[in-house]
């Protein structure tokens, strides 16, 4: 073992967004010594940036709704590619999930009578998200980071980890990274391990997410021999900035057009009326006047089209912008200025007011925003049991969105927040169980903390090679160009063979400086994950021949029955040279059709009498 | 792919011609295309100076990076772009560029600020832009600060806990809270921890010492926030009063300037506490309940909240009300 630092805990957590922070206060709760490792500050990750609410079917606004409401909107939402099971404990659990927030501090806007009131979003059939304005997902964050820390829970801020570590039988036994501050290395061992390293984003050149979603767990999972799936179906949301160029990809809350904001085309043109799919043709409004009667009631009317499920209102929002009717900057207007009043919209969108009023020079209560479909979310990941969230390799554990199957080929808005909380704890469980049954010293393959060193310093001994920072960035437009929301097998064939060659650049960069602190160098360790997720979501884009969720194909445009049956899943058969660049095990991934788990006939029966 | 290379983010870098990207346009492509070149483009064609503190806790010094001048930028793009360019190992924390993770906190021409929201369009044109790390907590490298003193102040904070559910919350399912009670905490609760309000407070900024026995507005707004949670029944005030320091605050509402959230962190959660903490010192009741239990207690807390207010007049700025000497200078 080289002389580093070392740890050894129970349970081992590899990220502290909502997921990885949720999880720890389950295996805090059950007395586990935990330990939570991010890359950044505590309290910085990515869920702070979710704006629009949690999704939870508490039936606080309309008592209609349940668990089997929330179940089904989410499978079809998710073009039924969904993991049933995940669906389904999803819906019913997170009611309780949510009023657990509140009992540990979080302050969510309340109803008339005191409740948690709930907001339309996107594919829900009733008011469904608890939110607090649109800042939701840092009330989320900050309660779990308030709760976890008065718990005592022991805290490695700041500390990118490279690679899993194995025992001698393959279980998953710990983790090596290094602290950003010094450098120094740092390895970890324990009984179970959780992934929950969010998503993918900072492979695409226009992105809401932050320079920490480079992939790390999901690359990290298939180098250690796990299972992922569906990694093809990556959802660009609809709304993000498009001008000024430096904030193009920032999130615009879908909370603005559940509050009332309408998509124009230049003409002026609500035009979502004139992409409403026959799948939701019978529940959403085909006149104006019937859709704006809905936002007060929703039994007088059928839901406006602007609220269909996010990979339709982005390939209608590209529709429009290709056919010559976009905004000056190559989006859409959205505009809530003329439909709600000034006081109104400052009071339910403060951030959104605050970041066009900053960032663009625009004022949303006066005019429209200009948007456009911005790479947002990953459904596709780790391929994991639904109950337990173990993943394929014994000893590992994923939850949030690093984790596959619960999404399905598109996710809804408001059902991430509610994955983080409702898997994260299960993930604690899981690992908790998984831990307790496990007997004797951990011990890690020690050449396996070696080659991860080594190929870390690498770039820092190597002189005269690329900057990090030039390869990502072309790695970014070909992910952008090639890999983005409208694909073509041409194009993705051609995007493998970029990949190989960022891939091979990649293992030649160098950076200058020294160890602490170094940007170049953390991008540099970026790389190796960036491009195994690049690769993935390029092959499982191949294989996909169809058009479904957020994965579109211009050369096969529709849905194929027969591969809405199955997942298509990609592992490294013998995960020897974990994430070494330009080593073959690194690019030999195969990608294999595998039946989707079979759905219950009761559950089944849901789909049957919704109309 | 941009059709239009002017609007390119990174096309007027010399770099980034040496190495032209694969571009193919697709029919993906057509939303990230940008059709007209934007009427603001013209002023691209400056160039602008940035000029960065560079070292680390041994020292170091300002360094000057030029670079052309792009439309719409914040002041964390450009030093973005002098990561990518120029000096790929200067350090600096960003999250989301959103201004919502308050990670890029920074001094821009010796004024604190978030470098995400902080528009290059709204510092003085032609002239250099500097850019210094928080003074208030040391440097790790260049731009990073150890910020490390919040989490530790964090910790020492009672947690919230909240009151039993009644009988109808049970049947609810839920707390029942009016939407006005809850906003008072919400307030404070969108804090985003950019630590800007600690970083320009004088008692810290100035007085290293007194870091140990202070917990800054920050955590005075985070107190607060959990004092007037409509469900929390934790008792804060002795911990402020004796540990945390509330006293040396002499509301200058440096904090309250300067915060991102436009939280009115002196107004709202300074004054407030500063009036339950003297009610709670100098009430006789809470004084006798403090002897007899040797704690303080919730009832006690109510019964002062309750009694007729002593007023804004028990805390008059620079007022030691604390006991504890108010720090010298300001």
């Amino acid at each position: 073992m080289p002389d580093i630092e070392t740890h050894d805990f129970d349970i081992l957590i590899i990220g502290a967004g909502g997921a990885g922070l949720r999880a720890a206060v389950e295996a805090q709760a059950q007395g586990m010594r935990t330990a939570l490792v991010c890359k950044s500050l505590l309290g910085k990750a990515h869920t702070v940036m979710a704006e629009g609410g949690v999704a939870a079917a508490m039936g606080n606004v309309y008592s209609e709704d349940n668990w089997q409401v929330h179940f089904r909107d989410t499978m079809r939402g998710g073009k039924m590619l969904n993991n049933w099971r995940m669906a389904q404990l999803h819906a019913q659990e997170s009611p309780d999930r949510v009023r657990e927030l509140e009992e540990w501090g979080a302050l969510f806007d309340r109803t008339e009578d005191g409740l948690i009131l709930q907001r339309d979003f996107g594919g829900h059939r009733y008011a469904r998200l608890a939110h607090v304005g649109d800042r939701t997902g840092l009330e989320i964050i900050r309660t779990l980071q308030q709760k976890a820390v008065a718990d005592g829970l022991e805290v490695f801020m700041e500390v990118k980890v490279l690679r899993l570590l194995r025992d001698a039988d393959g279980v998953v036994s710990g983790a090596v990274g290094y602290r950003r501050p010094t450098g120094e290395f740092v390895s970890f061992t324990a009984k179970a391990v959780v992934l929950a390293t969010g998503g993918v984003g900072k492979s695409w050149l226009y992105t809401s997410n932050s320079w920490e979603s480079t992939g790390d767990g999901h690359a990290m999972a298939l180098w250690a021999g796990a299972d992922l799936i569906d990694m093809e179906c990556v959802q660009f949301h609809p709304t993000g900035m498009v001008w000024p160029l430096s904030v193009r990809g920032i999130l615009v809350t879908e909370g603005v057009r559940g509050d009332g904001g309408v998509l124009r085309n230049s003409d002026g043109r609500r035009f979502m009326f004139d992409y409403i799919p026959p799948m939701f043709a019978a529940e959403t409004a085909d006149s104006e006047e019937e859709a704006d009667k809905w936002y007060d009631d929703h039994t007088a009317g059928r839901r406006p089209p602007e609220l269909l499920p996010r990979d339709e209102v982005a390939r209608s929002i590209n529709s429009e912008v290709k056919a010559g009717r976009g905004s000056p900057h190559g989006g859409v207007f959205l505009d809530i200025a003329s439909r709600r009043t000034a006081e109104d919209i400052r009071r339910r969108l403060p951030s959104m007011y605050h970041q066009f009023k900053e960032l663009a020079g625009v004022d949303i209560t006066a005019e429209p925003m200009e948007v456009g479909p911005t790479c947002h979310y990953i459904m596709g990941g780790v391929r994991v049991d639904a109950d337990s969230t173990a993943a394929t390799v014994p000893g590992l554990f994923a939850a949030g969105e690093v984790a596959g199957g619960m999404h399905g080929s598109n996710r809804l808005g408001g059902n991430s927040l509610s994955d983080l909380i409702v898997f994260g704890r299960r993930a604690g469980m899981g690992a908790v169980e998984f831990a307790a049954g496990r007997t004797g010293a951990v011990r890690v393959d020690e050449g396996e903390v070696a080659a991860a060193i080594e190929a870390a310093v690498a770039p820092l001994q190597r002189e005269g090679g690329e900057n990090p920072y030039t390869v990502h960035q072309d790695l970014q437009r070909t992910m952008q160009s090639l890999v983005g929301i409208i694909r073509t097998g041409t194009e993705l064939e051609e995007a493998l063979g970029a990949i190989e060659a960022l891939e091979e650049r990649a293992a030649a960069v160098s950076v200058g400086g020294g160890i602490a602190y170094n940007p170049g160098w953390n991008m540099a360790t970026d790389l190796p994950s960036m491009l195994t997720v690049s690769r993935a979501v390029a092959q499982g884009a191949i294989n996909r021949k169809e058009s479904r969720g957020g994965h579109t194909r211009d050369d096969f445009p529709t849905p194929d029955p027969e591969m809405g049956k199955v997942n298509f899943v990609q592992r490294i058969e013998r995960p020897d040279t974990q994430g070494v660049l330009g080593t073959p095990s690194v690019r030999t991934i195969t990608v294999g059709p595998e039946p989707l788990p079979v759905m219950p006939d009761e559950l089944a029966a849901l789909f049957e009498e919704a109309h | 792919m941009d059709d239009e290379p002017t609007t390119e983010p990174q096309a007027a870098e010399p770099e980034d011609a040496a190495a032209p990207p694969a571009e193919t346009p697709s029919a993906g492509a057509a939303v990230q295309a940008a059709p007209a070149p934007d009427p603001h483009g013209a002023a691209g064609a400056g160039r602008v100076t940035m000029v960065i503190w560079r070292g680390d806790e041994g020292g170091g010094d300002f360094a000057t990076y030029e670079l052309p001048a792009q439309d719409g930028e914040v002041v964390l793009d450009v030093v973005h772009r002098v990561q990518a360019t120029q000096a790929p190992d200067l350090a600096c924390r960003w999250n989301c560029k959103a201004g919502k993770c308050g990670s890029c906190s920074a001094e821009i021409n010796g004024k604190p600020g978030l470098m995400c929201m902080t528009r290059m369009d709204t510092l003085p044109p032609g002239e250099p832009v500097t850019i210094a790390p928080m003074k208030t907590f040391p440097v790790i490298r260049d731009l990073v600060t150890d910020v490390s003193y919040n989490y530790e102040v964090a910790k020492r904070i009672p947690p919230f806990q909240p009151r039993p559910k009644t009988a109808d919350e049970e049947a609810a399912g839920g707390y029942r809270m009016a939407q006005i009670d809850v906003e008072r905490s919400q307030e404070f609760r969108k804090c985003i921890e950019c630590f800007l309000c600690q970083d320009v407070c004088h008692v810290i900024r100035d007085h290293e010492e007194n870091k140990t026995a202070f917990a800054g507005p920050r955590f005075f707004a985070r107190s607060a926030e959990l004092e007037m949670h409509p469900l929390d029944t934790n008792d804060r005030r002795e911990l402020l009063r004796q540990e945390q320091g509330l006293g040396k605050c002499n509301i200058t509402k440096c904090c309250t300037e300067v915060c991102p959230e436009h939280i009115k962190i002196t107004d709202n959660a300074i004054i407030p506490l500063k009036e339950r903490v003297v009610d709670a010192a100098f009430d006789p009741v809470a004084w006798l309940g403090r002897k007899i239990l040797n704690r303080t207690t919730r009832s006690a807390r109510e019964a002062a909240a309750s009694s007729p207010a002593h007023g804004p007049a028990a805390v008059q700025p620079g007022t030691p009300v604390s006991g504890v000497p108010a720090p010298g200078g300001d």
